[in-house]
């Protein structure tokens, strides 16, 4: 049964990157890029991270696309002529399938020793977070506050600079 | 349900994101090419972390990586569209081909 939860998500995922890639429009490919967290978050529910589902669905579905079509917004990206591909599209394609073959021949000849999932709790995980993990959150935190204060710092106009 | 399945799902999203890097002309659609990359090592991850057989520590270690990484990857967003904002004032501009002032 979760197989086929997984593979309604997986098409999800596959489609929405397909479009974010291949997109004319660029907030199709904003939206594109929506549903791929959509369908990521529910693969991460199939592969019983619930917290991160939730954390997925927030942080993608909610800020990161958000910020792009703001930006886009900002930036009135109106010639479509540059969403199309550049000149060396073809040479990117046969890299993204070489490596595509790379990747899939290594997983199939490795294959995978265990079949059965283990399970998770949500308390466990945040225990683990604040207790082993304290140090590193900690300093993730503080990663995060300086970059956000260094995208103000990047925007702001100097009192110099005109318009 | 078998690992197999998320590694395979979580190379072909890479592959996409290299093909999107590659191929795409907009800094912005590069950027979202680069988050769909991050996805697919955070699905490799969570599919590691599920069948891991080395107890629960194992399990909440993978699901706490992904925390991180997902940390990251807001801040490097916020400081890369930053920078495209910056970009876009002073060159009106953000196409990838055309943007050359650091070659020297």
């Amino acid at each position: 049964m979760s197989v086929v939860f997984f593979a309604i998500a997986a098409i999800l995922v596959i489609s929405g990157g397909i479009g974010v890639v291949a997109a004319r429009n660029i907030v199709y490919a904003a939206l594109s890029l929506l549903v791929a967290m959509v369908g990521t978050a529910g693969v991460f529910l199939i592969g019983l991270a619930e917290f991160l589902a939730l954390v997925q669905l927030l942080i993608y579905g909610g800020a990161v696309v958000i910020v792009i079509l703001f930006s886009l917004m900002l930036t009135k990206i109106q010639d479509f002529e540059f969403l199309t591909a550049n000149k060396q599209w073809p040479i990117a394609l046969i890299v993204a399938i070489f490596l595509l073959g790379l990747l899939g021949i290594s997983i199939l000849v490795e294959g995978s020793a265990t079949t059965t999932m283990g399970s998770t709790n949500i308390s466990e995980l945040g225990l683990s977070l604040f207790s082993d993990w304290a140090i590193p959150f900690e300093l993730a935190s503080l990663v995060l506050l300086i970059a956000l204060i260094g995208a103000v710092v990047v925007v702001r106009r100097d009192n110099g600079e005109d318009k | 349900m078998e690992l197999i399945y998320f590694q395979l799902l979580a190379a072909i999203l890479f592959c996409i994101g290299i093909y999107g890097v590659l191929a795409r002309r907009s800094a912005v659609l590069i950027l979202m090419s680069i988050e769909l990359m991050l996805n697919a090592v955070n699905i490799n991850l969570i599919g590691y972390a599920a069948f891991s057989s080395f107890g629960s520590a194992h399990r909440n270690l993978g699901q706490v990586l992904v925390i991180f990484i997902i940390t990251i990857a807001a801040a490097e967003l916020a400081l890369a569209m930053a920078i495209i904002l910056r970009l876009y004032r002073n060159k009106n501009n953000v196409n990838v081909d055309e943007l050359d002032i650091l070659k020297g």
